[in-house]
């Protein structure tokens, strides 16, 4: 934490200079991107590690072999140091391979899972994947740009979540035997493990929590409820989180599953946890999940649009385009499924931000907004609401018509305008003929409003004088 | 609305301010207008009156809490200065009801503004209204549903628990402790993060009872973000108790997160050391902190490493007296040692930033004996950060040993920093030169540095040039106009000829930044030629500076120079064909010539038209 602030005050270049003579974040950052792998999990620990090695599980008869499972699971607890690259080779090698035959036995074999075996396989998944995630290399770690650090013990750490989601997955395992050991600590422990930089891991991660959700129903509500905390930690708190898209992922998936009517809790999730995740400033690498998780509510209960909708137009971007072109393909694919009782509650707000979007000077923005023109639906939707949508238009197209500086955006605009008047010419007639005036109106309405200000300043400067004794009352 | 108007305010004019019109602009559809109105509310507020503003407009702010969170951070503000507008303290409390609103909003900014404004308005509360509003505010909010009133409600118990009865009292302490073990770990953390603020206002024998409790379960609490707030408390709680119940009550708790398994929260430990060291005495300074310091300054995370490395200095100057010399040669030393070839140079620059402070403890002997060595090795680091934060701190080292010592290696240090690839750092480095050229005389500087110096004033980037030419200006400060004269100037002038336009110009920049320093003499036979045949420059750009330059250097100048020789060039310059060069040779004439103060004139170039008017009026 302290590093990265020191490195930003170095790292202030105003960025035409980068260019010329680089002392810019990037190459502040490429300078220590030595270290692209790390690993916290181990305090300096001095002596070789010795591990007695083990027959193979397919060489000993059948009734031996539960006895000698768990006692390769008790020698894969021991954890070794991969930042070191030297220390321990053969041992090393050793655990790999008996991870690897582990993986193969959970898959193939049959009446291995002795009640005994529960307690021991948790205990040595957890005793390699639980750990304290190292620092990254900086806060400014911009994950759209940099390499992830990847995980140094990764040759290990694999296998054993290979080996996890084998036994999670196995025909013998019991959800009702299991629960005494993957409880909500485990749980909590695994969803921390999700802010991992190496993406490898949080691709295991997702599928291990997948089938945890599935299988053990008493503790679903809590691992949504510690979702919904860490979503509101990241976005309120930190903006650093590097699992939300995999999160976001099985809420996809759970939400599909969600039962009608949605209870309250539900409702909740969707207005106070999904929607403020649209502020956070690293909303491209997860946007594409939260819309799909934001349109799968919306399907299920339709009557969700107008405070999703809202919600949306409350943190509309304000001054970073590209939110805003997301922001834009989201509400498109909301319209996608909108009903049209929901487009009349919410179409004034919704038009009004268009029509800021489609006069935007950023060409992309105003193109994205514009080609809600080519949807057919909402073209439906449009032309049916015509004389609603169209005055909140009309204005913006109008100006832009004449003014955008791109070519592009004029000839869109041409043809959306093309397409009111087809929609509703007598009012496209009108609101040509009143264009002017009513830029006149607003005017002087703004000119009003200046005064009442002036007015009110005056009041102000002759009270504070009045108060200090310079003029008398 | 418009009825209400009637009521007429204590000192409102409501036939020009009808709260219609008002609220109108609060309600503006554009964000920006609402956002200006609501900045201005007292404005609103100053021409509604005191008792329209409180039965009105509060009431109307309170229901229309639902904006754009910029809107409600800017309303939050404004509420915390509105004790007079209501009618002053008296009726303070009508401001509780929108503040309650905001300080449950999910915006952590505006929540925190809200809280802040509450907790300024609390003290504007008599202990009466204190009981009857504010106490149960915060238990309201401190009973919330949703977890933002909760982690308000933190912030709000210690302002009113030194003014409310005992009964109350007791009630606040439960409502803390009840939110220390809160469910959602956001709540857990805005606790921890007040904990040490209300261990303050406790009495000791709470402190004892209660608080240590809490701190004790906050500091192993499941998640290190929750734990390493618990630090920062353990500095106020270890301050407020006695020596004698130190041991028991926090040391065992302190030294579980100096070897905490995150490695945030021995950052923290690390990071707050010098306040902890001193808030639990020399005693276990001695005892605990001194094996937990050598711990962190081997920590196996490089974060820990730098945080602790920062500390050296602070922690070793902080030791007790008696033993101070033997802790740092026989546990600290050792350490700093290992880090300076440590292999993280952030690590290594932290530890560069602070270990010439450690000379003055140690005196001269040590110093040369000890650390010197590590100095050295540290002026050779590959990583210029490290170098730099050597040479930045070498006036401690001066103190003590005297800088000769260092300038075998200073000077190939320097020279390579001068001439780095990243212009950031040859630019760092040119901001201790006036300091080096100090302490290393001028002869060392004539002979070795006086080069650089010059080189740099034709380096490609234009920040480096400036900056070289107000190293020249600095250098002639502390070594004199006559030094200027024989080493300096001769060569600044004889870039006036040089082929690159670029080059001729840092000579006018020098000339600005020298002229004042060298004095009139130097000035006048020397430079001012120089400028004045500059104004036939081929480039549009020289001749409009030289218009800037003769502006500037014209206070140095007596007016017989001024009159006859800057005069007519500049006349010249104003028929010039390029629009540029025309525009700045008439802002020094009309600079020059409509005032008779000179050295007015040199202030007010600077300036803009208005205080141009001004002062032409005030001169004589």
């Amino acid at each position: 934490m302290a590093l990265s602030r020191a490195m930003s005050s170095a790292a202030t270049t105003p960025p035409s200079v980068d260019k010329v003579d680089g002392f810019s974040r990037k190459s502040v950052r490429k300078a220590k991107q030595k270290r692209s792998q790390s690993s916290s999990q181990f305090r300096s620990q001095g002596k070789p590690i010795e591990l007695t090695p083990l027959p193979l599980l397919k060489d000993v008869p059948a009734p031996e072999q539960p006895e000698l499972f768990l006692k390769k699971l008790q020698q894969c607890c021991t954890v070794f140091d991969f930042m070191d690259t030297l220390s321990d080779l053969k041992m090393k090698e050793y655990k790999r391979s008996t991870l690897n035959e582990l993986v193969d036995y959970v898959t193939v074999s049959r009446g291995y899972l002795t009640e005994q075996a529960y307690p021991e396989v948790v205990k040595m998944v957890s005793y390699n994947i639980f750990r304290t995630l190292p620092p990254t290399d900086s806060n400014e770690f911009d994950p759209e740009e940099d390499e992830p650090t990847l995980e140094a013990s990764w040759p290990h750490l694999q296998l054993v979540y290979e080996f996890f989601i084998r036994f999670l997955e196995s025909q013998e395992f019991q959800p009702s035997i299991a629960k005494k050991y993957i409880d909500q600590k485990f749980v909590l422990q695994l969803l921390e493990l999700f802010d991992s930089e190496d993406p490898r891991e949080r691709d295991y991660l997702k599928t291990v929590l997948h089938r945890i959700y599935g299988k053990f129903l008493g503790l679903r509500a809590f691992i949504r409820k510690q979702i919904n905390n860490i979503f509101l930690r990241f976005v309120y708190e930190t903006e650093h989180f590097n699992g939300v898209a995999e999160l976001l992922e099985i809420l996809g998936s759970i939400i599909n599953g969600f039962a009608l009517p949605l209870k309250a809790e539900h409702k909740q999730f969707l207005v106070k946890v999904l929607i403020p995740l649209h502020t956070v400033r690293s909303l491209s690498l997860f946007h594409a999940q939260l819309a799909y998780c934001i349109v799968q509510f919306l399907e299920k209960d339709p009557a969700l649009t107008e405070p999703v909708i809202r919600g949306l137009l409350k943190f509309w971007p304000k001054t970073c385009s590209q939110k805003e072109v997301m922001y834009l393909g989201e509400l498109e694919e909301i319209l996608d499924v909108i009903e049209p009782t929901q487009f009349v509650k919410i179409q004034e707000p919704l038009f009004k931000q268009i029509s800021r979007c489609v006069s935007s000077p950023h060409f992309q923005v105003a193109e994205r907004a514009l080609y809600y023109w080519n949807n057919e639906y909402i073209m439906s939707l449009i032309e049916e609401n015509s004389s609603v949508v169209l005055p909140i238009m009309f204005a913006s197209l109008y100006r832009i018509s004449k003014e955008h500086w791109n070519p592009a955006i004029v000839a869109l605009v041409y043809n959306v305008l093309k397409a009111f008047m087809e929609m509703n010419s007598t009012l496209f007639d009108e609101l040509t003929a009143t264009y002017k005036s009513d830029r006149q109106r607003e005017k002087k309405k703004e000119k009003e409003r200046e005064e009442l200000w002036k007015k009110l300043e005056d009041l102000e400067l002759k009270r504070s004088l009045r108060r200090d004794g310079i003029i008398p009352t | 609305m418009q009825h209400k108007s009637k009521m007429a305010g204590a000192d409102g004019d409501d036939s020009l301010y009808p709260i219609a019109v008002l609220i109108d602009e609060l309600r503006n559809e554009d964000v920006q207008l609402r956002l200006n109105s609501i900045k201005k509310l007292s404005t609103i507020a100053l021409a509604l009156g005191v008792e329209r503003t409180r039965t009105e407009l509060l009431p109307f702010l309170t229901d229309t809490i639902y904006d754009e969170d910029e809107v409600l951070l800017a309303l939050a503000e404004q509420l915390g200065n509105f004790t007079m507008l209501v009618g002053g303290p008296e009726y303070v409390h009508c401001l509780l009801p929108p503040l309650e609103s905001l300080a449950t909003v999910e915006e952590t900014v505006v929540r925190d503004k809200a809280v802040e404004s509450l907790r300024k308005i609390s003290q504007e509360h008599s202990p009466v209204d204190l009981e009857v509003h504010f106490e149960p505010l915060v238990k309201r909010l401190a009973s919330g549903d949703w977890f933002t009133s909760r982690t308000s409600a933190c912030g709000l118990f210690s302002v009113c628990y030194p003014r409310v009865s005992s009964t109350v009292k007791a009630e606040i302490r439960q409502h803390f402790r009840t939110l220390c073990s809160d469910d959602t770990p956001m709540v857990r953390r805005a606790a921890a993060s007040k904990l040490g603020e209300f261990a303050k206002v406790l009495e000791l024998d709470y402190v004892k009872s209660d608080i240590i409790s809490l701190f004790t379960a906050l500091a192993s609490d499941e998640q290190d973000s929750v734990r390493l707030l618990a630090v920062e408390a353990c500095v106020s709680i270890a301050t407020l108790l006695p020596q004698e119940d130190l041991e028991t009550l926090v040391m065992p708790t302190l030294r579980q997160a100096a070897e905490d398994k995150s490695w945030r929260v021995r950052y923290m430990v690390a990071d707050k050391f010098s306040e902890l060291q001193k808030a639990v005495g020399p005693e276990i300074t001695k005892n605990d902190l001194v094996p937990a310091f050598q711990n962190l300054l081997k920590d196996c995370e490089a974060e820990v490493r730098a945080a602790a490395a920062n500390k050296v200095k602070e922690f070793c100057e902080n030791l007790p007296e008696d033993s101070r010399e033997t802790i740092i040669m026989t546990h600290i030393l050792p350490c700093v040692k290992e880090l300076v070839s440590d292999t993280n140079q952030h690590v290594k620059s932290a530890l560069a930033s602070v270990i010439m402070g450690l000379s003055t403890i140690l005196g001269k002997d040590n110093t040369v004996e000890h650390l010197l060595p590590l100095f050295l090795a540290q002026l050779k680091d590959e990583c210029p950060e490290v170098r730099l934060n050597i040479i930045s701190n070498l006036d401690c080292v001066n103190e003590v040993i005297g800088i000769r010592q260092l300038s075998q290696s200073l000077l190939p240090a320097i020279v390579e920093l001068a001439e780095d690839a990243k212009w950031r750092v040859r630019l760092a480095i040119i901001e201790y030169m006036p300091l080096l050229a100090g302490q290393l005389g001028v002869e060392f500087f004539d002979e070795k540095l006086n080069t650089l110096c010059m080189a740099w004033l034709i380096d490609h980037v234009y920040a480096i040039r400036e900056a070289a030419t107000c190293n020249l200006m600095k250098l002639v400060e502390k070594f004199g106009a006559e030094w200027a004269q024989n080493t300096i100037v001769p060569k600044v002038l004889g870039m006036a000829n040089d082929p690159n336009y670029l080059h001729r110009m840092t000579t006018l920049f020098c000339i600005n930044a020298l002229s004042e320093v060298c004095g009139q003499d130097i000035t006048t036979k020397q430079m001012l030629p120089v400028v004045l045949k500059m104004s036939n420059d081929q480039v549009a750009n020289v001749r409009f500076n030289v218009a800037k330059s003769l502006q500037k250097i014209g206070p140095v100048l007596d007016s017989n120079a001024l009159q006859t020789e800057v005069k007519p060039v500049l006349e010249k310059l104003d028929t010039d064909t390029d629009m540029d060069v025309k525009y700045f040779a008439q802002e020094a004439i009309s600079g020059k010539y409509t005032t008779l103060s000179i050295f007015f004139l040199y202030e007010v170039a600077s300036l803009g038209p208005l205080h141009l008017v001004i002062l032409i009026h005030f001169s004589p």
